[in-house]
């Protein structure tokens, strides 16, 4: 099912959430909304469930106006947070109950077997008559989403959906998603704050900043050309240095970059930490070494150039560094916007 | 015994069951000798006479009644409590505490006057033909009056605690407003509502200023046990009064024990596996 907002507007009290937001998804689609907090990533989620109402603008599924249908005729499936189980009811009882509560009526043996189904899909058999508080974390997580799918959502929205789990388990889980999400080809929108995630798992990423569209894309389109400063910094780790751009080009140290559409005077050069060398000769911007951080890939190099500031550059483990040595930055790429 | 590392357990330990041995148990070992010094056939003889088998069916019915109507009334107040903000509703909060902080008598002396055939509702009533005051009706009256905030003050903690994605969850799911009432809200607050329940029905049992005022007081029709207890003091019948208590005594540990087994009962699924 496509999912289309048309300039969607809400306001909390003074406070605006949301403004003025367009947005399409295609049938199929897994998209993930990026953002801050406070950058109306879960209202825009949440008005699309039909949980908070839009102050204006229309929502759509298909070509039907779902702006005024309410969530529990929308046939949306929603995964909550904190997964929001009801704590009095196995597991099996809370796959079931939505289809236990439709309007559709469903025979006892017809309910038994879909949950059972259900349960093997998120590989939970077996824990249908545990209680959520006898389950892990992910495995709640993946309850939750079955209870979500049982209901047979032309829709599938997740708000953080893995916000509250370790590390591991996040990107297992993470797989895990993306192959149901294949094998089910729902449309599907989920919400996050990790860029690591949304990078990770979709197939389109909407960056939202205080209310509004920064830029969309696939990961490679945000990820190679990100539209501004912000999307550059939000996306990963980057370095920030003053530069002048004159004919196109920004000169920092010895080097140059190309500054396409940059008008000439003063901007601001974004460089990755790993779109840096580290060279004891050559050219680009002479530094210092002030620390050395080694992680399992690689080693961290923070440097300081001799014209001041501070540089961050990731560098493959074989390179000889130490505190206190000189050297030089050469610079790969890196993507100049005015200042 | 295992190192702790929080202090002060032997200190608290040592004077809570002291005080408990010499507040709670105490008198209550008293009131069970006084009551066992009677003698198997004299006791029974006094708790199943004609009179006080009648104060107890006076007690226990209103007592119900009371607690069934503070049920009702008493889960919607804690839900306007909480689910809404509207002008006055800390003031309205704080009366809830009223019946806690007001002398009983106060309280049985208020509500006679406003029931009395000549008060402000009494009159109203008596033109329908409805008489509270002097009756078993003015006793559940008393009785729910002061028994209300035991069933707002416990239900009150888990309607506000309750996380609202739970009614979000079963709607997105397509729930109506009444099944997530009653598959949901309602099975989480039931131990909540439990424990007022029995805590209100237990004090509407023992309840004896507030009611003495309206209840007229007639022997088998409307003297309740407490009353029956105190009238074999004043007589100084203090084995007789010992024996009537120890009836209240027994019925208020009873239900106490069921409600707590019906609470575990509904708490099943807190337990970890």
């Amino acid at each position: 099912m496509k999912i289309s907002l048309d300039t969607v507007v809400k306001t909390f009290d003074t406070f605006r959430a949301v403004h003025g937001v367009s947005l399409e998804i295609e049938s199929g689609e897994l998209v993930a909304l990026l953002g801050p907090s406070g950058s109306g990533k879960t209202t825009i989620l949440r008005m699309v469930a039909g949980l908070e109402y839009a102050d204006s603008g229309k929502i759509y599924f298909g070509a039907e106006d779902a702006t005024d249908i309410p969530v529990r005729d929308r046939g949306v499936g929603f995964v909550f947070q904190h997964y929001a189980l009801f704590p009095h009811m196995t597991v099996a009882e809370n796959i079931a109950f939505g289809m236990k509560v439709s309007k559709v009526k469903r025979g006892k043996q017809e309910i038994a077997a879909r949950v059972a189904d259900l349960l093997r899909l998120v590989k939970l058999d077996g824990l249908g008559e545990r209680f959520p508080s006898q389950i892990s974390g992910g495995q709640r997580q993946r309850v939750a989403l079955a209870r979500a799918l049982a209901v047979d959502p032309k829709v599938l929205l997740l708000d953080e959906p893995f916000g509250a789990l370790d590390a591991n388990v996040r990107r297992d889980l993470r797989r895990w998603l993306r192959e149901i999400h294949d094998e089910l080809g729902i449309t599907t929108l989920f919400v996050t704050h990790d860029q690591e995630e949304a990078l990770d798992l979709a197939d389109r990423v909407v960056i939202l900043k205080d209310g509004k569209i920064v830029q969309q894309g696939t990961p490679e389109e945000v990820c190679r050309e990100p539209n501004s400063p912000f999307v550059m910094s939000f996306l990963g780790d980057t370095n920030r240095l003053p530069a002048t751009v004159a004919n196109g080009e920004a000169r920092i140290g010895d080097a140059t970059l190309p500054a396409p559409g940059v008008a000439d005077g003063r901007a601001e050069v974004f460089l990755r930490p790993g779109d840096l060398d580290w060279a004891v000769e050559g050219s680009g911007v002479a530094a210092k070494i002030l620390r050395v951080i080694d992680h399992p890939g690689g080693r961290r190099l923070l440097v300081a150039p001799k014209d001041g500031g501070a540089l961050e550059l990731d560098v493959a483990p074989e390179i000889r560094a130490r505190a206190g040595d000189e050297g030089y930055v050469a610079v790969r790429r890196g993507r100049v916007f005015a200042a | 015994m295992k190192r702790r590392v929080l202090p002060g357990l032997h200190l608290t330990l040592g004077l809570t069951l002291l005080y408990v041995s010499i507040i709670v148990v105490l008198p209550l070992g008293a009131l069970v000798y006084k009551a066992a010094s009677l003698g198997f056939v004299d006791y029974w003889r006094i708790v199943s006479s004609g009179r006080s088998v009648a104060s107890y069916r006076v007690t226990v019915l209103c007592a119900l009644g009371a607690t069934a109507f503070n049920l009702i009334f008493g889960v919607a107040l804690a839900w306007v409590l909480v689910r809404y903000r509207f002008p006055g509703r800390r003031f309205v909060d704080a009366l809830v505490d009223l019946p806690f902080a007001l002398p009983t008598a106060v309280a049985g002396i208020a509500l006679t006057a406003l029931f009395a055939p000549n008060g402000w509702f009494g009159a109203y009533l008596a033109g329908i033909g409805v008489q509270v005051a002097y009756t078993p009706l003015g006793i559940m009256v008393a009785m729910a009056f002061t028994s209300l905030p035991f069933i707002v003050r416990t239900v009150q903690p888990v309607l506000e605690d309750l996380d609202p994605a739970l009614e979000e969850a079963a709607q997105s799911l397509g729930g109506s407003d009444s099944i997530i009432f009653r598959k949901v809200v309602l099975p989480l607050l039931t131990p909540a509502l439990l424990a007022g329940v029995s805590l209100a029905f237990a004090r509407s049992l023992g309840e004896f200023g507030a009611i003495i005022f309206i209840a007229g007081n007639q022997p088998f029709q409307t003297e309740i046990t407490a009353l029956l207890t105190f009238i074999r003091l004043e007589e100084y019948d203090y084995q007789a009064a010992a024996a009537v208590a120890s009836v209240l005594l027994i019925t208020a540990f009873v239900m106490l024990a069921v409600t707590n087994l019906l609470q575990a009962r509904a708490l099943r699924y807190t337990q970890r596996a």
